[in-house]
């Protein structure tokens, strides 16, 4: 049954997506087909696929043990951003350029950039009963500012015709991609370990059924003596060190360096990939190759019948509803009820 | 002289769209239900009232044109979050994605320039006194509607009947409901209230804050009239008052550039967002004064029993 909502849901959005299509004149079939279809038809699509679908997957598994415990961190934008300037901070200036060090020593600049700028709204949810909501999502807007700050200021390249943008990474700071002609690289390892250590502290820690049982009974959970500040802790830390990471890993893979734009949405769409994956390691993989997918038709049909990319998110969003909706009917019984009408008790008032 | 007027004046104006959207999210929140989506629906409420100024609508055709889009998006969440009684920050959240890419593919074809914006009230005399003209009645009339908008839900939730159902409703579903109030129908009502404001807000800042189209352009203003009802512990005045000292930050900083501050732009744009958060924790701290007006069933579903 929990598997019914996510796949009721992606049908119905292919639906609708299909009248949306119909409505602005064109025919549906071939607008899904060059929607969903024809980005994994080739080497390079496929490539694309797992590319785009790597960050996804492993933001949305730091954000699900936050949400999980009804910890809400929607500002893994910011904490992927931080991640990826930390991580090109190390990458441009360490001394040695060609040390070996480099690409560990980025992934922990990118993981603990990540990790502080989610301890910030965790600091103010546990010990000033701040809303974090609302303190993650304002992080992500400083965020922004800050990296168009560093590329049009201190960092931009010298030699860069005045773009906002920094140099490119040294060779030694940059995955290992797996055919030089397509982007995809050696960081997708990373989002594999990612999910088994999730699926590992979800389902088989003592520390991840305490955070669940947060989550789903706050009171029974204060009642068993766990304490609500280390859910926030951990919730908060956990999608801040995912965030961080895909930032380092964005940069260190397809950018190569920083520019004012260095996401396109991730952060955002992986609280969908979390929703769709039932916040279950093994649901998040599938959310975040269906999520990828419509990153990539976007980028599709763009390109090939002129749509603008907005349809990624407006897709995203129907997605969302339609999975949401979805929900209450597998979790509720449709039961037809007539409006009561007691005439015995109100006889018996008169 | 002339800068106390720019800058009063600009803090009015900038308070404007934030006025109209926490306004509207109060009585949202006052009536239990949570809406995080107000950007998505400020978003719609400007690219629907920018198209139809660019389609040769009239100005209160357009702002009418916006305040009915952003209703139309709440009644997306409305019926997810109190029909299907999902979970309310998920379904906010949805609304605020699908918004800014819904706008965003309306306002594909707006190109890049400037409409021409609503203009302020002549009002004869008032309008042309010294100093208290520019002051206080040269406003363009969105600005005095916002105002009036802040008298009539204070004084509804306040010094009217169904004021008192609707805040008995945010304390209480299950009481209201067994009194024979229709909970679910009035929450609607008060979520479609906080669309047409919420749009209402975009469209002041697409046809007369900003008159031109900019891809997300709201940046984050929703997100901020969600966070000043939280700083105005859910009560009209500090709503109020909460707009016009972020209204006077953005005014601060615009000027602050404009003088040549010699510090990076960044950090001066970044200034709203840390004053929220500051506000917020400052807030937030002292727990007895948020729980004091805090709608006790916030963004908790209610299913009628039996």
């Amino acid at each position: 049954m929990r598997i019914a909502a996510p796949l009721l849901a992606s049908i119905l959005t292919l639906i609708v997506g299909s009248i949306f299509f119909a409505s602005l004149g064109h025919d549906p079939l071939p607008t899904l087909y060059a929607f969903f279809v024809e980005p994994l038809s080739s080497m390079n699509g496929l490539s694309e696929w797992l590319l785009k679908a790597s960050p996804l997957i492993l933001i949305a598994c730091g954000l699900a043990i936050g949400f999980r415990a009804n910890v809400w961190n929607i500002g893994a934008e910011g904490q992927f951003t931080l991640g990826a300037v930390a991580a090109s901070g190390v990458g441009l200036f360490w001394p040695n350029p060609e040390s070996l060090l480099l690409l560990p020593l980025m992934f922990l600049a990118g993981m603990g950039a990540g990790m502080a700028w989610a301890a910030i709204p965790a600091f103010l949810r546990s010990r000033m009963n701040t809303n974090e909501i609302l303190v993650t999502l304002m992080m992500t807007y400083i965020a922004t500012l800050f990296l168009s700050y560093l590329v049009h200021g201190p960092w931009r390249d010298p030699a860069g015709f005045n773009y906002p943008q920094t140099a490119l990474l040294p060779a030694a700071a940059m995955f290992q991609f797996f055919d030089p002609a397509y982007r995809l690289n050696s960081s997708i390892f990373i989002t594999v370990v990612a999910v088994l250590l999730m699926w590992l502290f979800t389902d088989r820690s003592f520390l991840g059924y305490k955070m669940s049982v947060s989550g789903a009974a706050p009171l029974a959970a204060r009642y068993a003596g766990f304490r609500e500040s280390a859910a926030v802790w951990i919730g908060l830390l956990a999608g801040g060190a995912a965030a961080g990471v895909a930032g380092m890993a964005e940069a260190a893979g397809p950018l190569g360096q920083l520019s004012p734009q260095i996401s396109p949405g991730y952060g955002f769409a992986a609280i969908i990939v979390a929703f769709i994956g039932r916040l279950n390691a093994f649901g998040i993989v599938l959310g975040g190759l269906l999520m990828s997918l419509l990153f990539l038709g976007g980028e599709g049909v763009q390109m090939t019948l002129g749509l603008p990319s907005a349809l990624t998110r407006i897709f995203q969003g129907i997605l969302l509803f339609f999975l949401l909706a979805a929900d209450f009917f597998i979790f509720y019984r449709i039961r037809l009820v007539r409006p009561a009408t007691d005439t015995h008790a109100i006889k018996a008032a008169r | 002289m002339e800068l106390f007027i720019a800058i009063f004046t600009g803090t009015v104006i900038a308070a404007t769209p934030l006025i109209f959207a926490a306004l509207g999210e109060l009585v949202v929140e006052k009536s239990g239900v949570l809406n995080l989506g107000i950007e998505g629906m400020m978003l719609m409420g400007a690219a629907l009232a920018f198209w139809a100024v660019t389609a040769g609508c009239s100005m209160p055709v357009a702002i009418i044109a916006g305040a009915l889009a952003g209703a139309a998006a709440s009644l997306l969440f409305g019926v997810l979050a109190l029909t299907f009684l999902t979970n309310q920050y998920a379904a906010g959240l949805a609304l605020a994605i699908f918004g800014s890419g819904v706008s965003a593919f309306i306002g594909r074809g707006f190109g890049s320039d400037p409409i021409e914006a609503l203009h302020g009230v002549n009002i004869p005399i008032l309008s042309d006194l010294p100093l208290i003209g520019p002051l206080l009645f040269r406003f363009d009339p969105l600005v005095y509607l916002a105002l009036a908008m802040f008298v009539v839900i204070s004084w509804f939730l306040y010094r009217t009947k169904a004021g008192l159902i609707l805040r008995t409703i945010g304390e209480s579903p299950q009481t209201s409901h067994a009194i024979g109030h229709p909970v679910i129908r009035i929450r609607y009502m008060a979520v479609l209230f906080g669309g047409l404001m919420a749009g209402l807000a975009g469209a002041y800042l697409s046809v007369a804050y900003t008159p031109l189209w900019v891809e997300n352009m709201t940046a984050g203003k929703g997100w901020i009239a969600l966070a000043l009802v939280v700083f105005a512990t859910w009560r009209p005045l500090r709503v109020l008052l909460g707009a016009w000292l972020f209204g006077g930050m953005t005014i601060l900083q615009l000027q602050g550039q404009a003088l040549g501050l010699q510090v990076p732009s960044e950090l001066l744009s970044a200034l709203p967002y840390l004053a929220t958060i500051v506000v917020l924790v400052l807030i937030s701290r002292n727990r007895q004064m948020l729980a004091l007006h805090f709608p006790a069933s916030l963004a908790k579903p209610f299913r009628p029993a039996g």
